[in-house]
């Protein structure tokens, strides 16, 4: 008997172990320098809101960490679209004046591998800018970076909390940068082919309610 | 009496060794079950595509109005979808129109989400199209302005990602009223109708 309670005892000390290599791993690499902050190329720099309640409308399955918003907003909880949240938010330009308006969708993706440090979600945003026309994004992002600094660390906190300034590239692919492919639809963006980067600011994190400070940018260089 | 501290410290010592040895299956298990067991599932309903006379693939969708509304963002609006929206007032969002729905397959399954954008933009008008279905990928059409005869909207595709990413096509936009007096029935149902055509690879110079 008390070898079984050895043998068991030892199974959750390597789980233990083998869940603390995966998060304190090395050889995952965060990327930190997105290839378009070194660009000579004009750029269209975006900010927007991240936190649901700062964002027009954010839905999801309704049991995530995330809460919808607007509190009454339809949620997705059928079962082809439960992994999948939709944010529509403000899009402000570099001087902090609203540019217009984007929508993303987001998709957990089957291409996710912890074993690689990558928990990637597929998303498309549509963004629409009355002075320059309207933008299609298509990209993985992976926020296995975002999960190990920030979630874990505010769920390792006695205060369930995290508190300070994380900043990082969300998107990952499909150009072989690490950038996202980006089409022009109408205005003097239309028949173009650029290239973007999704990256994110965190200041407060919390295991209840999920992100409590934090802003996103999108920048796309221009051809 | 020295005979049963040698078996004590023997015992000791398997013990000591299965623990270490469950240390080493629990990191083996651990491995193995984080690369065995997919970490996401999407759930798949399949498509329902038809083949056009004229070549390409067909598939259509649909959009219940009012139950399949996820937002309708415009100015001065009179009662908001959903309750307590707060869509910008400023100015360069005066002629815009946005729109999110789920959309339906042909079985009338929610199978995606979508959104619609209308914009007057002095002369530089927009109706676009974003149709995201999460295990696939997602479609991005401009729409032409003006209707066609028939009361429907053409537009083109764009762009896509994943299955999309190969095709491009045309897809129409019609809005359907409901005529049946069932209770709980929807007022009517935007057709959505995709038709795909792969893209032409550049033939290989013969030499």
């Amino acid at each position: 008997m008390k070898y079984l309670v050895s043998l068991l005892l030892g199974l959750l000390v390597g789980a233990a172990l083998f869940a603390a290599g995966l998060v304190y791993n090395p050889f995952i690499a965060d990327r930190t320098v997105s290839p378009l902050s070194v660009t000579d190329a004009e750029v269209i720099s975006l900010n927007f809101a991240m936190v649901p309640a700062e964002s027009i409308v954010y839905t999801n399955d309704g049991e995530s960490v995330q809460a919808p918003h607007p509190e009454k907003v339809l949620q997705l909880w059928e079962p082809t679209i439960r992994m999948t949240s939709a944010m529509a938010t403000v899009m402000r330009d570099a001087r902090n004046q609203v540019a217009g308006f984007g929508v993303k969708f987001m998709s957990h993706s089957e291409s996710t591998r912890l074993l690689r440090g990558e928990a990637i979600v597929d998303s498309v945003w549509y963004v629409y800018l009355p002075e320059h026309g309207s933008i299609f994004i298509e990209q993985t992002e992976n926020y296995f970076p975002l999960m190990r600094e920030v979630a874990f660390s505010a769920w390792k906190s006695s205060a369930n909390s995290w508190r300070g300034n994380w900043f990082g590239d969300l998107t990952a692919g499909p150009g072989a940068l690490g950038t996202a492919r980006v089409s022009g639809g109408s205005g003097r963006l239309d028949g173009l082919s650029m290239e973007g980067v999704e990256s994110m600011t965190v200041k407060a994190f919390s295991t209840e309610a999920g992100l409590v400070s934090a802003d996103g940018r999108l920048i796309i260089e221009m051809p | 009496m020295r005979e049963l501290a040698h078996e004590s410290k023997c015992g000791e010592t398997i013990l000591l060794k299965t623990f270490f040895l469950g240390i080493v299956l629990g990191l083996v298990a651990a491995a193995v079950a984080l690369y065995a067991i997919p970490a996401v599932d999407q759930e798949r309903e399949a498509s329902i595509v038809t083949v056009s006379p004229n070549g390409g693939n067909a598939e259509m969708f649909h959009v219940n109005i009012p139950m399949d509304r996820v937002m309708v963002g415009a100015p001065e609006q009179v009662v908001s979808v959903p309750p307590g929206l707060a869509w910008p007032a400023d100015e360069i969002m005066s002629g815009v129109r946005a729109e999110l729905f789920k959309i339906r397959n042909a079985r009338d399954t929610v199978v995606g989400v979508a959104v619609r954008t209308a914009a007057q933009n002095n002369g530089q008008d927009v109706i676009d199209w974003v149709l995201h279905l999460p295990a696939r990928g997602s479609l991005f059409v401009n729409m032409e302005i003006a209707p066609r005869e028939g009361g429907y909207r053409l537009g083109q595709i764009r762009s896509g990602s994943r299955e999309f990413g190969q095709f491009s096509g045309v897809m129409t936009e019609r809005w359907v009223v409901n005529k049946t007096a069932e209770e709980d029935a929807p007022t009517g149902r935007i057709e959505l109708q995709a038709s795909y055509v792969g893209q032409l690879a550049p033939l290989e110079p013969v030499e």
